[in-house]
């Protein structure tokens, strides 16, 4: 089976952002980065799917040189190998432009199961897994938390408003990934140690332009400072009273 | 004068609340709204939507659910209509569907809009990113604006319009289909929905403490119980529960913290809550910060004499 984790490198989310002077992107400089949350769990069920039905990972990313610190992880956990499409502006492509970028290698490497995060913890867009299976022609089942593949078909199941949702599919298939899905593997020393002789391959990619274009960004307005109003048991009195009268939410 | 298609969710004829959101917020910018249904139900769903800004609606034939299906039936319902924007709900249904509808177009998707204004044919949005540590002006270069909306944002609107139903053609079964649905025990509230969220932290050190937070929620009345990712990462509380940057984030009229000291990505997660409540036992915690009122002391002092004191006001009526 061939399968494709898509990943992507994003601020940790510890990050306290800042506006750049240009006043339209974040301060990059400073900034510390991680793979996404959610990837992780791609990247564990695309090792799990492997596991159990045999073939190959190849992790894929759109992004800077630098990502191949994000990819060298997924390689340490068991992927196989790394494909990077280098483009130094990773973080300003847009929804469109990425999902198009992935499509193309991934329809060029071929897959019958593409896994990836439901949303990236940057922009929270939860656009690309679905975009892609769409420019590829594949099925697709968003914010999975249950899977299961039998030979050339497959079910999920999402949680929706209305309940757990089960869909059946045929592969090829995208599958993005939600919590409760898996719980992802940590690097052993001899993964580590395998990863560094595993090919990373950097390659260029067409670029598409941009359609989202951002004009603007601020900071959201800052809470003002409440007050506590006291201390145990005795002080709820005074939160009723608070909560009643002068927030008026009870 | 543009013409806007909302993708409309429905159930056995009744269209989703978030949904008439969604109507509301293309109403309000000018254009010429078009509601495009799919499913069984659809066409009483629509002929009601005159009543809630849309100008036309389109029923697409769909005996079950498929999302790929309805992104290709809608992408061509907005072709038809010459649109210049689709929009639907930010609910999990339509941020599934959205995407596709988008690629079909060949458009950039803009997620979780809070603002959608027009200006002639030109759409402008607001979206938050990083769990909403960052606001972003967003404008698209592409043909169509296509965004979803999130809930309890817009407003719907009442109009005494009526509403011409269409039946678009079906382009045929889609690859992935809906198979079952287990509905939500009765009464569970979601925490992205509820109208009060009572969340705990590590600080309750045992699962089964997570008792105190159920009863005071269970007080409020309309209340879901929320969680840090701390407790949810140690099994204790379900991941749809979890409250932060890689958990659900939420606005609730009023948010209870317990024994949550308040991490930066929690606190992305519900900070644009109306009201804020925090009780922890260290006076210092981050939580106290952001929170509009605090209780410093032991939970399980607190929590059990605050659970009578809303019990008593909610029976007094």
């Amino acid at each position: 089976m061939k399968i494709v984790a898509c990943i992507k490198r994003v601020p940790v989310t510890e990050t306290q952002p800042k506006i750049d002077a240009s006043g339209t992107a974040m301060e990059s400089s400073g900034v510390e980065h991680m793979l996404s949350f959610y990837d992780e769990l791609g990247v564990e069920e695309a090792l799990v799917t492997k596991e159990k039905h045999g073939g190959e990972v190849t992790v894929l990313t759109l992004g800077p040189a630098e990502a191949s610190k994000e990819v060298r992880e997924c390689l340490a956990k068991g992927a196989d190998q790394g494909v990077i499409l280098a483009d130094a502006d990773w973080n300003k492509r847009d929804c469109r432009a990425t999902a198009k970028a992935l499509a193309a290698k991934i329809g060029e490497l071929g897959a019958d199961l593409v896994f990836t995060g439901w949303v990236a913890t940057d922009r929270d867009n939860a656009a690309v897994g679905p975009m892609l299976a769409t420019y590829l022609d594949y099925a697709c089942v968003t914010n999975v938390i249950e899977l299961s593949i039998d030979g050339t078909t497959g079910t999920a199941k999402r949680e929706s408003e209305a309940g757990i949702e089960t869909y059946t599919f045929s592969l090829p298939a995208v599958i993005t990934c939600q919590k409760g899905l898996n719980e992802p593997r940590r690097a052993g020393l001899k993964g580590i140690m395998a990863a560094k002789k595993k090919a990373v391959e950097e390659v260029p990619f067409e670029e598409v332009a941009n359609q989202a274009e951002v004009t603007g960004l601020s900071l959201p307005p800052a809470r003002s400072e409440g007050r506590i109003v006291g201390e145990g048991a005795a002080a709820v009195p005074a939160l009723i009273e608070a909560l009643r009268n002068e927030a008026q939410v009870l | 004068m543009s013409k806007i298609v909302v993708y409309v969710e429905q159930n056995a004829g009744k269209p989703s609340t978030a949904s008439l959101e969604a109507l509301g917020a293309a109403h309000a910018t000018g254009s010429e709204v078009v509601a495009a249904l799919s499913g069984p139900g659809a066409e009483a769903a629509a002929a009601g939507l005159g009543a809630h800004g849309a100008a036309h609606a389109v029923v697409i034939p769909a005996e079950q659910h498929s999302p790929d299906q309805v992104a290709r039936d809608l992408a061509s319902v907005v072709t038809d209509q010459g649109a210049k924007a689709f929009v639907a709900t930010a609910t999990s249904t339509s941020r599934d569907v959205a995407p596709r509808v988008a690629a079909h177009l060949d458009c950039a998707l803009f997620s979780d809009c809070t603002k959608l204004e027009a200006s002639g044919d030109s759409f402008q949005v607001s979206r938050p990113m990083l769990a909403g540590k960052l606001v972003s002006e967003q404008k698209t270069n592409g043909p169509v604006l296509c965004a979803t909306l999130r809930r309890n944002v817009f407003n719907p609107v009442s109009a005494d319009g009526t509403c011409e139903v269409a039946t678009a053609a079906s382009s045929g079964p889609g690859k992935a289909v809906l198979s079952k649905v287990e509905p939500k025990p009765e009464g569970k509230l979601d925490v992205s929905e509820a109208p009060v969220v009572v969340s705990g932290g590590r600080g309750l050190k045992e699962p089964e403490n997570f008792k105190i937070i159920e009863d005071l929620a269970d007080a409020f009345g309309n209340a879901a119980v929320g969680a840090s990712r701390a407790v949810v990462d140690l099994g204790w509380r379900p991941h749809g529960d979890q409250v932060g940057q890689t958990g659900k984030t939420v606005s609730p009229q009023l948010y209870v913290a317990v024994c949550i000291s308040g991490a930066i990505q929690h606190l992305a997660g519900m900070k644009t809550s109306k009201v804020i409540v925090a009780i922890n036992k260290d006076a210092d915690a981050p939580i106290f910060k952001i929170a509009d009122y605090g209780i410093v002391g032991d939970a399980f002092e607190v929590l059990p004499a605050l659970t009578e004191a809303v019990k008593a006001i909610r029976a007094q009526g």
